[in-house]
Order: structure tokens, then C-alpha cells, then sequence
């Protein structure tokens, strides 16, 4: 179910206000001393912290407020969330920024929330938001899993060399190891 | 070597950095798990002769330190700030112009200001001023100072285990200030008081018992080669020789053992032994110098040197004139940058001459040893060997600068000389992330280990991200390097980040190219993969 027109043209004016909100609100999780960097440095391969989100955050809404249902608000998502996966954030913290963004939305459109009355819309609106927040719940565990398995197949890497050692042997299973 | 496009001055106005605010001294690390390495095995601590010897983890409240650690350490660091004058300069020369503070790849990727090379430095830098600068000694914090505390230690085991001491920070540093250096020098500070991990320790006191990090020993090596052989064999129908100790061989060859023993190191290994054989090489391996990593460089001055040293002890025991060095990344740093002050120089060598074109390593005069991706380079502008770049054509190449070879040895263009030579596609990634300002894989100087994998992820993204980039715009699909911690950690940060993108040695990629006399029918690769694979973006 889309966002009806009315809402839909009022968020498509409040646009780049809202986005700018929910980025430093994003960027807002690290610490102070490294904010300046994460969101001035514009460049996208010396900050692809700052550049995904920034870059993402934008299309996201657009698809958010749109009436396509495309597949691009997942790999944009997924994106974001894996960088959070690893990073030092807890999994709830990893994932919140999404929910921020119903806050963000109502806070800059509360004035006019009055007298559009769109109050059910926004309700749709923000169940559409909890849907991203399950794709990224999703992302965040298909990110830790993928790490886990990274991190087993070292380890069984790892165990194989020490076979290899004991035996002295070769055999055709080259095994990963560092330098 | 080149610096940065911008001059000293333009890069320094570019950031204004200040300190951050109040209570970054205050605040106790958290050891969580993914983000830092495991102890030293105390069995090969006490076999290397280092100091306390014990079981312990990071996460262990206690870490069981010797009685006067804070002694140990301050009078270890009065005498290196003694016997290393570039480390007396480091701790008083940084005007904090932060130029350098956003160019490590660690703390592009976790966004911890602490890993702003400026601020690692400065956990050092905060004790020094406490307890060797006049100023520290008199106005205490407000002059920066720091006490040495548990806390402190903790601090740095943590950070100073979280720079891959790549030196991609020095480049951009207007006064060259080296934090890879400071970097080494805390790691030997830590190591006093037995605050090391293991997988340093391990592979350097496996390197001493048996000359390589896995510990393999003679015969485990042989065998090795020898099947490598018989597998090069059936893949081209040519038998080639690998001699092992052969005395009087005019060229010894040196090269990760990783190379023999891991994947996707191995098809290097494949390359290497077919071009040997291609331009009849007159050369051998060696069963003791069978280790070019150094591990020992990662932590102290005096284990790289003896690991250093028994390269050249077995050149001598053989005979040799030179030796040949393979794809290996922080050998070539320690050969380059320190070899000729710690065992140096090698007057009982030769200057190194390819007996195969007469060139001249004139700049190996010293070291008399020579980059394999220079003397190949050499093979291929003198028309020794043939190659056919379509046998690579299932591949869409990058090349990823590893950050030795690059920065310390300045060796840039001979790779991808290689590179163009022996593949039809070839894609750089952006030019901020390669040659000397290349982003590391994250891994190096030790940290590569299974329990640190979280941090890997974080410190490699940079560099992963500008190989999805080529990936997306280019439909890259290998990614080649010239260094071992880089083929074995390079693979799981591409299966992290960006998927579908194999990694592998440039040898690899010249060894799948040549053309050797007597060879059979060629359909597939070193991998044994075909060399045109349909619906392949190529074949489009
Ligand atoms: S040497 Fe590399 S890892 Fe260490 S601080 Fe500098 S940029 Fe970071
Ligand atoms: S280390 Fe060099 S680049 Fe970094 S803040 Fe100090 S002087 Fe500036």
C-alpha cells in the first residue's frame, strides 16, 4: 500500500531537511572526535563509512515515500547494516538508526501533521519504516553469520595445517594460512 | 618514492585536528571479542627466551605482570629513546596537524578516533612527556602527560595491535613521521613485561626451529615442492626441475612459505617453478631458508635480525651469488629498509646480474637480493619468455598495492608491467587507494588471526570498498597482489565485503600466460580452471 499524495508531496518538499536529520543522527552513533571526518569528507573511497550512508540514506527515502516496490531499498540497506555489523555497536544499535527515522519524519512534519490530517497515512508510512527495520534486523544477521563462517572456515584451515605439519605431508587440499 | 600529489603545507592546512576533549585518558579499553588476538603461547615464549612466560589472555583481569613492569618498561623505552634517534624525533617533532589523522584505513572503518594515527601515537607520546620531557614532568596533564598505569598498558596492547604498521599515515605527514615504527617499538616495549601474541610468537619460534612459520621441516618441505611439481606437470605436460640445498647453485630462491603450503598462495608457487624452468634458471630452494616472512619484525629489532640473518647464513652455506625473493610483503621492508644496518651489508655475495639478459640489480648492489617482479619484469622487456595474455582471459584483474613493496620498497610499476603483460584486462581502482597511498588488507603485522576477525573487517573495508567499485564498474573478478598475508586474508575480506572476486599472485597470473616449449594441448589454467568460460563478461 503506498503513501497517499498528500503526504507523499509534503515529504518529497521536506525531503533533503529530513535526510540531512536521519544522516546526522546515523553518524551522530560515533564518537565525537571522528564525526567531522564521517560526514565532511565527501570523498567515497577515503570515507565509505560516511559516503554509504549519506549516498544511501537519500534513495532509501525516496523508495520509502514512492510507490515502486523495488528491490534497490535492500541492497542499499544491506550495505549500511553490514558496515554496522561489524563495527562497535551492540545489534540493537546496529539496526536503530532505521527506527530513527519515524522520529525524524514526525518531528519535521508536526506542524502540518495538524492540518493535512494524514494521521492514518503516516501510519502506514511508519509500518513501512518497521518493514525496513526487519530487512535490517535480517541484514544484520545474515552479516554475523557470514562472519562466523568466515571465522570457522579459518579456524578449520588452520587445523588442517597443523595435520599437514604433523604428517609432513601434502596432500591436495591447499589449506589458507597466513604469510 | 613519490609523496602525495599535495605539498606538505597544502595537506597539513587541509584538517585542523584538535585534541579530543577531556577523559580519552580516562577511559578504560574494553576487550571485546573479535576485535583483538590471543596471548602468546607461553611454550614459545619461554623457547625464544623472551621475558615472563605465563597463561594469560587479554580479558583476564590480571595479565600477571612481572612485579616492577612499570620500571621494565620506562627504562626500556629511556634506552630506545637512546639507541633510535628517529624515535626521539617522532615524540617531539608532531605538530598535530592532523594529516594524517584520517588516512588510517582502521580508523576509516571503525570510526575510533583513537585509531587516528596522530592519537596512537600519542598514547606513547602522553608517557613519554610524563616521564622524559621537562614540560610533562612540570604541568603534568595539562601538558598532555600520562602516568603509566595497567590501564595504559592495556591501552596500548590493544591499539598498537590495531596498526597493521603499514605506514600509509607516514606518507601524507609532512615531517615523515613513521608510525609504523612507534608502532614496533611499543610491541618490544609490551614484550619486556610479556605482553606479546601468538600468532607472532608461534610462527617466529617455529621459523627458529625449523626455518619457516608452520614449523614444517625437511622433508615436509620436500614433499611439498615435489608434489607441486608432479601437479605442474599434469596441468602442462612439462617435468621441471626444483632442486632443494644444492650447493654451488648460482641463484638462491626465498618466498613465503605460505607459498608452498596455502591456498591460493600455491598457483604461485605453480608460476614460479614453470618460469624457473621455462628460461632454465640455475637456482635452489633451501630447507632452512625456507621462511622469506619475518614475523620477528613485527615486534622486535633483535628477532627480525636473527630471522633476517639466517637468509643470508644459508646464501653462504650454499654458495650462492644472489638471491631471488618472492611475493612476500614485510620481507622486502626488512631487506630494503633495515637489512644493511642489522646484518648488512652482504659483501660475500655478488652483485646481482640475471644470468639470463646480463641486467644489471644495480640497486641490490647492497642487499644482493632482488624482487622476483623485477627480474621477471627484466625476462619479459628483453623477450626471454613467451606469453599468452588470452590464457588469462578468464579473469578481469585489479591490483592491489600491497603496502611493503609499495611504500617501503617502492616497487609499483613492475607488478603491473607483469600484469598488463600477461592479461587482456586489467582495471586499476581509484587512484587514492593504490600505489603509495594503497589501503592495506587489514591484516598484516600479525593481526590476521581467526579471533580478530571483526577488526580485520573494519581496518580492510577502505581497500575492499575500491575493489567492489571496479567489481561494479568494471566486472572485476580477481584481484592480484604480491604478498602472502594478502592471499590469505584478502580472500575473506572479499567474501565479507564484496563477493565474487578471487584473489591470487601475479605469478600466478604470468604463469597461466607462459608459453613452455614442449607443453601440451593448454585448455585450462593453474587452477585448472578453462581459460574462456562462457557468459563470462569477456566473452560478451
Ligand atoms: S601505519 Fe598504517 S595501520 Fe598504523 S597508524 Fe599508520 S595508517 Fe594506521
Ligand atoms: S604525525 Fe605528522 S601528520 Fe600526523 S599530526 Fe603529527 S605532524 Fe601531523
Amino acid at each position: 500500500m503506498s503513501v497517499t499524495a498528500m503526504l507523499q508531496e509534503l515529504l518529497i518538499r521536506k525531503k533533503s531537511a529530513i535526510v540531512d536529520k536521519w544522516v546526522k543522527i546515523f553518524l551522530g552513533y560515533y564518537p565525537a572526535e571522528s564525526l567531522k571526518f564521517l560526514a565532511s569528507q565527501k570523498d567515497r573511497f577515503a570515507n565509505p563509512v560516511g559516503y554509504t550512508i549519506s549516498s544511501s540514506a537519500g534513495a532509501i527515502f525516496d523508495e520509502l515515500i514512492g510507490d515502486s516496490e523495488s528491490s534497490m531499498t535492500e541492497a542499499l540497506l544491506k550495505d549500511v547494516v553490514r558496515i554496522r555489523a561489524v563495527q562497535e555497536f551492540s545489534p540493537s544499535q546496529a539496526v536503530r538508526f532505521v527506527f530513527d527515522l519515524k522520529g525524524v519524519i514526525r518531528n519535521e512534519i508536526r506542524k502540518e501533521i495538524d492540518w493535512i490530517d494524514c494521521r492514518d497515512e503516516l501510519e502506514v508510512l511508519e509500518s513501512r519504516i518497521d518493514n525496513l527495520a526487519l530487512i535490517a534486523f535480517d541484514s544484520y544477521m545474515e552479516s554475523r553469520e557470514r562472519l562466523f563462517r568466515i571465522r570457522i572456515d579459518e579456524v578449520k584451515a588452520r587445523s588442517s595445517e597443523a595435520a599437514a605439519e604433523n604428517g609432513g605431508v601434502q596432500n591436495d587440499s591447499h589449506v589458507k594460512r597466513n604469510g | 618514492m613519490a609523496g602525495p600529489k599535495l605539498k606538505p603545507e597544502e595537506l597539513a592546512s587541509k584538517i585542523k585536528y584538535s585534541l579530543p576533549p577531556k577523559g580519552w585518558m580516562d577511559q578504560p579499553v574494553e576487550f571485546k571479542e573479535g576485535t583483538f588476538s590471543y596471548s602468546g603461547n607461553p611454550k614459545n615464549i619461554e623457547y625464544m627466551d623472551l621475558p615472563n612466560p605465563r597463561k594469560w589472555q587479554p580479558t583476564d583481569p590480571d595479565w600477571k605482570l612481572p612485579e616492577n613492569w612499570k620500571e621494565i618498561i620506562l627504562e626500556g623505552l629511556k634506552d630506545r629513546l637512546h639507541r633510535f634517534r628517529s624515535l626521539q624525533i617522532f615524540m617531539d617533532i608532531c605538530v598535530r596537524c592532523g594529516a594524517c589523522a584520517d588516512k588510517c584505513h582502521f580508523f576509516i572503518g571503525s570510526g575510533d578516533p583513537k585509531n587516528m594515527p596522530v592519537m596512537r601515537a600519542e598514547l606513547l607520546r602522553a608517557v613519554y612527556r610524563n616521564d622524559f620531557a621537562l614540560a610533562g614532568k612540570i604541568f603534568g596533564r595539562f601538558a598532555g602527560a600520562r602516568e603509566l598505569t595497567l590501564d595504559v598498558v592495556k591501552e596500548w596492547f590493544y591499539y598498537f595491535y590495531q596498526c597493521t604498521q603499514c605506514r600509509r599515515c607516514s606518507v601524507f605527514c609532512p615531517y615523515g613521521i613513521d608510525t609504523a615504527e612507534i608502532t614496533l617499538l611499543v610491541r618490544e616495549l609490551l614484550s619486556l613485561v610479556g605482553v606479546n601474541i601468538d600468532w607472532i610468537v608461534t610462527p617466529v619460534a617455529n621459523s627458529f626451529r625449523t626455518g619457516n612459520h608452520l614449523g614444517i621441516q625437511p622433508h615436509g618441505f620436500k614433499d611439498s615442492i615435489d608434489f607441486a611439481v608432479d601437479e605442474l606437470e599434469s596441468i602442462t605436460g612439462v617435468r621441471v626441475e626444483a632442486p632443494i640445498n644444492k650447493k654451488g647453485a648460482e641463484i638462491l630462491f626465498i618466498t613465503p612459505s605460505a607459498d608452498y603450503f596455502g591456498s591460493p598462495h600455491y598457483y604461485t608457487l605453480l608460476g614460479y617453478l614453470a618460469l624457473f624452468h621455462e628460461i632454465g634458471l640455475d637456482y635452489t630452494w633451501s630447507t632452512y631458508a625456507s621462511e622469506g616472512g619475518n614475523f620477528g619484525s613485527f615486534i622486535s629489532h633483535d628477532l627480525m635480525k636473527s630471522l633476517n640473518a639466517k637468509m643470508y647464513a644459508e646464501a653462504k652455506r650454499l654458495g650462492v651469488k644472489w638471491i631471488l625473493g618472492g611475493e612476500c610483503g614485510h620481507m622486502w621492508r626488512v631487506v630494503h629498509q633495515y637489512m644493511n644496518t642489522l646484518n648488512g651489508p652482504a659483501d660475500f655475495l655478488e652483485e646481482p646480474v640475471s644470468p639470463i639478459t646480463g641486467t644489471r640489480f644495480e640497486n641490490a648492489r647492497s642487499t644482493k637480493m632482488v624482487h622476483i617482479c623485477e627480474f621477471t619484469a627484466d625476462l619479459i622487456k628483453n623477450g626471454k619468455i613467451r606469453l599468452d595474455k588470452g590464457r588469462n582471459d578468464n579473469r578481469r584483474v585489479t591490483f592491489h598495492d600491497s603496502c611493503n613493496p609499495a611504500r617501503a620498497l617502492g616497487l609499483i610499476e613492475e607488478p603491473r608491467y607483469l600484469i598488463r603483460n600477461s592479461c587482456n584486462y586489467f582495471f586499476e581502482m581509484p587512484e587514492n587507494t593504490i600505489r603509495e597511498q594503497t589501503f592495506c588488507c587489514g591484516s598484516g603485522a600479525g593481526l590476521g588471526t581467526d579471533e580478530n576477525l571483526e577488526m580485520r573487517m573494519r581496518g580492510g573495508l577502505p581497500r575492499a570498498n575500491a575493489v567492489k567499485f571496479v567489481k561494479e564498474e568494471h566486472g572485476v573478478n580477481f584481484l592480484g597482489c604480491i604478498c602472502a598475508i594478502d592471499k590469505a586474508t584478502l580472500p575473506p575480506l572479499m567474501e565479507y565485503w564484496v563477493g565474487g572476486v578471487e584473489v591470487g599472485g601475479v605469478h600466478e597470473l604470468v604463469g597461466n600466460a607462459l608459453i613452455m616449449n614442449g607443453e601440451k594441448e593448454r585448455t585450462t589454467d593453474l587452477r585448472g580452471e578453462p581459460f574462456h568460460i562462457e557468459g563470462n563478461w569477456n566473452a560478451r
